[in-house]
């Protein structure tokens, strides 16, 4: 079965089984392993990809589905020596250890940022309708879907913490 | 050249601290950092040769003997190249070290969930439809219960000194509670994989595997091939915890199903196979035995533990490991006691040993404050003997008090011991506990080789694998430091069979050991240098890629004119048994438990740890954040559950299994003391560290729930059922 896949922003050919999911299609027909298989049953995280900006499990996902929709994976996000700056405090923060799961906290701590921007709350939220401001605790409530065994959790708190304080200073700065 | 030391004596030259670079020990970030962040670094199912074949096993239903495998579906499926049901086929993976193979053959079914076939087509999807669509007739055949039934003792594993029975008689407090820890999975987040890829007569396998010296000799004799004629990579390891110490069935399967079809061949284990047919570590029963005197002065121990495996397995959980040497008390018993049962194979899992024996015996060590009415670090304190006292040897150093005393203060302990319960804040009763930590301290052989380029960069060669403790950043800061060079100017290349056996990942030793090895090997380019200079080694500084020595600085360059290579070969020698080697710590929490729901929330947890030298603060940190968390999970909610009828793990994905999330995780703080120098474990002074953060850790957590609300619990985990039954009481 045919489909276009539009990654990275580029578009991509796949001609697989109609089972196959988004995540295996990534894996054995692109070549773009960076996104993970932890469990193949959206129960990890580690597949997490974005979705016309929204965060997805690719696992849970068919391939075929997903024509015409723009896909980020980890490889689209920054490369060693380019990384955004949300990756690179990952490295100073240690928010790896083994780092396979990774590639999918950045693409989901990516999304989650944007979801905070926009105003959504978490069960967390103290007020749902104002901003949410982004504590320890929303962090690690919004960040629960993603897990991690060897559990740089602290870390990883610390490094979108300390990411997302430098957006912010780099968008006052530029303001 | 070769520079061999064996660790016949203490070295207290403490040579790394002559050393002018200055990276060692630092907090340097991880230099796999930017691979892995970017989605770049290669794990076992990631670099899939040209026309790889996908192979999924078939699942045995039940135990018992199988009289037949119906694959005519299978095989009628468009794309099914083979069904692989060769004898080679593992039972379950091999024990760590275990350096040969372990059980095979897949007709005879030990657990359920045991692979008995494996089903090769060109895609994944048709490989796992076509392997579901395998019958299977299993008829009954003698095999072990699925539950402990009957237990074993074996001799050299029971031992005694002293009169434990009169200690316990004539003590003014005692505790004597049993205790049950239930089995729990590594669940690594990368699944078992492997590639395999033969070219005539030789193998390379990409493989998700911690002991690469020891899994090529294994997995070799699996196929009945020379290791010779096998090469594993395994350059990235997606997590191991135990559970990738010896070569597992996917490994062999790979190799067998590429060998028949002549085409490279791709095995990944799903999340419920590696629950089911990787390791477990076993499920405990322990009695815990303490007899004091009114200070609460230690004055006898009784540690029993009732663990299982599978029959024809020789490893069996050492739960008492510790416990012969942590506290003072001249008698003392220890038992241990074994079950063959038919459920998935038992082994490793982080800290085999004291995870789940140092944590059971510090909930008894809590137990033995209250009833003694004594502050629990003080009476930990007051219990640190001088010396092993089962073995009347020194120890190498002993760190617990220092530990027990920074740990306190760092956490704010309240050693005033309010009454359990009294501390509330609306619903939620808030409490504090704490623990030791403990952890036996091994060197292993391991072999590196370092090269040094007249253009100052340098090379670090061994099969030493990084599993996600950082062996690359802290191999890359011993080499930097002794050669005197930039990290940046550090090539470290691990996970190659071709390359120098290390000492592999496991059991704690892997940084020390295979550390040890570059530490040598860059002693031997040093010498090389010092020699070319016409000075003493010691007489020479090396910084910056500069050569100084009687005043002169001169660029390596002008030094050398080619490369100097140097092998490195560490061995354990007299000084593990001369002395008692152990790596301390204490832990601290601060819980919060919910009067209506009974369930607990982990408010502060921390650690102070010491480990003789620390090699890099930052990962060494992170592997104690590791330990603690899983720590959390063994207290609150990590059990493998077995069906009572047929013994298969029950909870055997990650929405069942619950390992720590994110929210679960408190901002721990980790404190290690930087100045421990122990000269008797290696060259480097250094110890293990990748365990020590496990062992007690759920037990702090535990403790606080007791001081919370009063509830003991002795069966972990500390669910919220067992909780509020307590309340209800
Ligand atoms: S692999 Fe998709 S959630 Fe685990
Ligand atoms: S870094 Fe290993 S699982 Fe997260």
């Amino acid at each position: 079965m045919r489909t276009t896949l539009t990654i990275n922003g580029a578009t991509h050919d796949v001609d697989a089984d109609p089972r196959t999911t988004l995540l295996d299609a990534l894996r054995n027909h692109l070549g773009l392993t960076g996104t993970k298989k932890g469990c193949d049953h959206g129960q990890c995280g580690a597949c997490t990809v974005i979705a016309d900006g929204r965060r997805i499990n690719s696992c849970l996902t068919l391939a075929c589905m997903m024509d015409g929709v723009e896909i980020t994976t980890i490889e689209g996000l920054g490369e060693p020596g380019d990384l955004l700056p949300l990756q690179d405090a990952f490295v100073r923060h240690d928010g790896y250890q083994c780092g396979y799961c990774t590639p999918g906290q950045i693409c989901s701590a990516t999304a989650m940022l944007d979801e905070v921007a926009q105003g959504w709350p978490s069960v967390v939220t103290d007020d749902l309708t104002g901003d949410a401001s982004l504590t320890d605790a929303e962090i690690a409530e919004r960040m629960s879907g993603n897990l991690c065994r060897c559990a740089a959790y602290p870390n990883i708190v610390d490094a979108i913490k300390d990411a997302a304080d430098r957006t912010a200073d780099q968008r006052e700065a530029a303001e | 050249m070769t520079i061999h030391t064996r660790m016949d004596d203490a070295d207290r030259r403490n040579r790394l601290d002559d050393m002018a670079q200055g990276v060692l020990s630092t907090a340097m970030d991880r230099p796999d950092g930017p691979l892995k962040v970017s989605g770049r670094a290669p794990y076992a199912h990631e670099v899939q040769p040209e026309g790889m074949l996908h192979g999924v096993f078939v699942r045995a239903p039940r135990i018992g003997r199988v009289v037949s495998l119906d694959d005519a579906a299978a095989r009628a499926m468009d794309g099914v190249e083979t069904v692989v049901t060769d004898d080679r086929l593992l039972r379950n993976p091999a024990q760590g070290t275990a350096n040969e193979a372990p059980v095979q053959g897949p007709r005879e079914v030990f657990y359920v969930g045991q692979p008995i076939a494996l089903v090769v087509a060109r895609t994944f999807e048709t490989a796992r439809a076509a392997a579901l669509s395998v019958g299977v007739e299993i008829a009954d055949a003698e095999r072990a219960p699925v539950a402990p039934q009957d237990y074993d003792s074996p001799d050299k594993k029971q031992s005694s000194q002293g009169d434990l029975d009169a200690a316990m008689r004539d003590a003014a407090v005692t505790v004597d509670r049993m205790y049950t820890t239930p089995a729990h999975s590594s669940a690594p987040m990368e699944p078992h994989a492997a590639i395999a890829e033969w070219d005539g007569d030789r193998l390379t396998l990409r493989g998700s595997l911690q002991m690469l010296k020891f899994n090529r000799n294994e997995l070799a004799d699996s196929l009945g091939i020379d290791p010779k004629n096998l090469r594993i990579l395994s350059p990235y390891v997606g997590g191991g915890f135990g559970s990738k110490l010896g070569v597992a069935p996917e490994a062999v399967a790979a190799a067998i199903a590429a060998q028949e079809t002549g085409r490279p061949v791709g095995v990944a284990l799903s999340r419920q196979q590696v629950f089911e047919a990787t390791m477990r570590r076993s499920e405990t029963r322990q009695r815990v035995r303490l007899a004091a005197d009114a200070e609460g002065r230690l004055t006898g121990i009784g540690h029993d533990a009732w663990v299982s495996n599978l029959p024809d397995e020789s490893y069996s959980e050492p739960v008492t490991q510790a416990t012969p040497f942590t506290y003072r008390g001249e008698n003392r018993v220890i038992g241990h006691h074994v079950a063959r049962v038919s459920r998935t194979c038992a082994g490793s899992v982080r800290a085999p040993g004291e995870a789940v024996g140092i944590t059971v015996f510090e909930i008894a060590m809590d137990e033995l404050a209250h009833a003694a009415g004594i502050d629990p670090v003080e009476l930990r304190r007051r219990n640190i003997p001088d010396r092993d006292p089962t073995k009347d040897i020194p120890f190498s150093s002993n760190m617990l008090a220092q530990a027990l005393d920074a740990g306190a203060a760092a956490f704010g302990w309240d050693d005033s011991r309010p009454a359990p319960g009294s501390r509330r804040e609306g619903e939620w009763m808030i409490g504090q506990g704490m623990a030791s930590a403990v952890r036996v301290n091994n060197l292993a052989e391991a072999k590196a080789r370092v090269t040094l380029n007249p253009d100052g960069t340098a090379l670090v060669e061994t099969d030493m694998t990084d599993i996600g403790t950082g062996s690359y950043a802290i191999l890359t800061q011993i080499a930097a430091e002794m050669l005197g060079l930039p990290p940046e100017r550090v090539e470290v290349r691990l996970g190659d069979t071709d390359l120098p056996p290390g000492s592999g990942s496991g059991g704690s030793v892997g940084a020390s050991s295979s550390g040890s090895a570059v530490f040598l090997a860059c002693q031997g380019v040093r010498e090389r240098l010092a020699e070319a200079m016409g000075v003493a080694e010691t007489d020479l500084t090396l910084k910056d890629g500069q050569a100084i020595a009687d005043n002169r600085s001169t660029p390596l360059g002008d030094v050398i004119d080619g490369p100097v290579e140097a092998l490195g070969h560490i061995e354990p020698g007299k000084t593990s048994k001369a002395v008692r080697q152990a790596t301390w710590g204490a832990y601290f929490a601060e819980v919060a438990v919910n009067s209506v729901t009974g369930e607990t929330r982990v408010r502060r947890m921390h650690g102070t740890f010491a480990a003789g030298r620390i090699l890099n603060a930052k990962t060494a940190r992170s592997q104690c954040l590791g330990g603690m968390t899983f720590g959390i999970g063994m207290a609150l909610t990590e059990e493998l559950m077995h069906d009572a009828r047929d013994g298969h793990v029950v909870n055997r994905d990650l929405a069942e299994y619950h390992i720590p999330v994110n929210a679960d995780v408190p901002q721990i703080t980790v404190e290690l003391l930087m100045e421990e120098r122990d000269p008797w474990t290696n060259p480097m002074q250094a110890k293990g560290i990748g365990e020590l953060g496990i062992c007690g850790a759920a037990a702090a957590i535990v403790n606080a729930i007791h001081q919370a609300t009063g509830v003991r619990v002795r069966d972990l985990p500390a669910t919220l059922d067992k909780v509020m039954a307590g309340l209800e009481d």
